[in-house]
């Protein structure tokens, strides 16, 4: 079902966040993100935060570089939707965000309702003032997120990789 | 409902603040959009505040990221009732961590202050520090009068203890006392006087 089978792309980007310092890991979980939301937990340097809604982690990720702090917020791109308004903080107070979307309603979607949020993901994102970066190979993930990672923290950008459903694999029910 | 009942509470927003920043010590502030912001504003404009002038239902999530950045800081949000309940759900996330350093402080003036003093949800009786005891913040109280505003003291400014204070306040216009508008420069001036030279590297 993947593009490629290349299974370790979770693993690279928890490496890219280590790399990168990042200190506070924030998430409305996604099947897509288990692996790595995992690991993030299982990580002493990293305080992780689960949300009720996706709009949290924007705030709070502002918060996390108000004292230092470098972030990550994780979710589905269904909750790209969530966040707009709030994309107001990074954007007016020049801070770093990084974004790790998983994309549904995008490639094979079994879900209608997932359709109309995962055809705008980016658009919406771009209307924001995210720069956004699609990838659709799973070996293409690292250098994809090591890019948007460098210009968030180095370059003060609010980022967002859109990781497609052709490497997630689309989802079903049943099986 | 009473809806006038606000119009009458004892206490006033503007000396509530100032009484609680009186003795700030090094506390870092992050104040909620509005009347919230003018109200810290009024107490002194000084870099280690974070007023928002937009954003809102953040200002809890703001404060969060920066207690858990900061945990040997008191890091103390001071927002409104509309601000607020725009952000419920962050009580339940803030009820998660449990961040000892972080003091929660809603002025309730049961209006919609900065459009025309339309009445919030509180005005018809949701109880912000019933919501926040139930969603895990074990130390949540209302506040109706000076004595239990000086009883609260000592916890919002140094206890190291999550807690959270819905003060009932006077609904009441008051001059606008603005703090600076750019976002960059409110965050620089934040950084440079919290982290010093490291927040530019």
């Amino acid at each position: 079902m993947a593009k490629f089978d290349y299974e370790n792309w979770p693993d690279d980007i928890f490496q890219i966040l280590m790399d990168h310092q990042v200190r506070q890991v924030a998430y409305v979980p996604d099947a897509g993100h288990t692996q790595l939301i995992n690991m993030c937990h299982d990580c002493n340097e990293m305080k992780t935060v689960v949300l009720t809604t996706e709009e949290e982690g924007v705030a709070l990720l502002a918060g996390a570089w108000l004292g230092g702090d470098r972030g990550a917020l994780l979710m589905q791109s269904s909750g790209v939707g969530n966040c707009l308004n709030m994309l107001t903080l990074p954007r007016v107070c020049r801070m770093p965000l990084l974004m790790l979307v998983t994309m549904r309603g995008e490639w094979g979607e079994f879900n209608p309702w997932q359709v109309p949020m995962g055809q705008n993901t980016e658009k919406a994102l771009t209307l924001a003032g995210v720069i956004t970066f699609p990838v659709d190979d799973g070996r293409c993930v690292q250098d994809t997120v090591e890019a948007a990672a460098r210009m968030a923290f180095e370059g003060c950008a609010a980022t967002a990789v859109l990781i497609s459903q052709r490497i997630l694999g689309a989802k079903t029910f049943g099986k | 409902m009473n809806t006038d009942r606000s119009k009458n509470y004892p206490l006033a927003r503007r000396a509530v603040v100032g009484t609680i920043l009186n003795q700030r010590g090094n506390m870092l502030v992050v104040a909620g959009l509005g009347a919230s912001a003018w109200d810290v504003t009024a107490a002194g404009d000084v870099p280690l505040n974070f007023p928002l002038w937009g954003a809102m239902g953040g200002a809890l999530s703001v404060g969060l990221g920066l207690a858990l950045s900061q945990p040997s800081r008191r890091v103390l949000v001071i927002t409104g009732d509309g601000e607020i309940l725009m952000g419920l759900g962050s009580l339940a996330t803030v009820a998660i961590q449990q961040p000892p350093n972080l003091a929660i402080v809603v002025l309730d003036n049961e209006r919609y202050g900065e459009t025309g003093m339309q009445l919030t949800h509180t005005s018809g009786g949701v109880d912000l520090a019933a919501v926040a005891a139930a969603a895990g913040i074990p130390n949540s109280n209302t506040i109706t009068d000076e004595k239990g505003l000086i009883s609260a003291l000592p916890q919002i400014r140094n206890k190291a203890q999550l807690v959270f204070f819905n003060i009932k306040v006077r609904a009441e216009k008051l001059p606008l006392v603005l703090p600076p508008k750019d976002g960059a420069y409110l965050k620089d001036r934040f950084r440079l006087a919290l982290l010093g030279p490291e927040a530019s590297a």
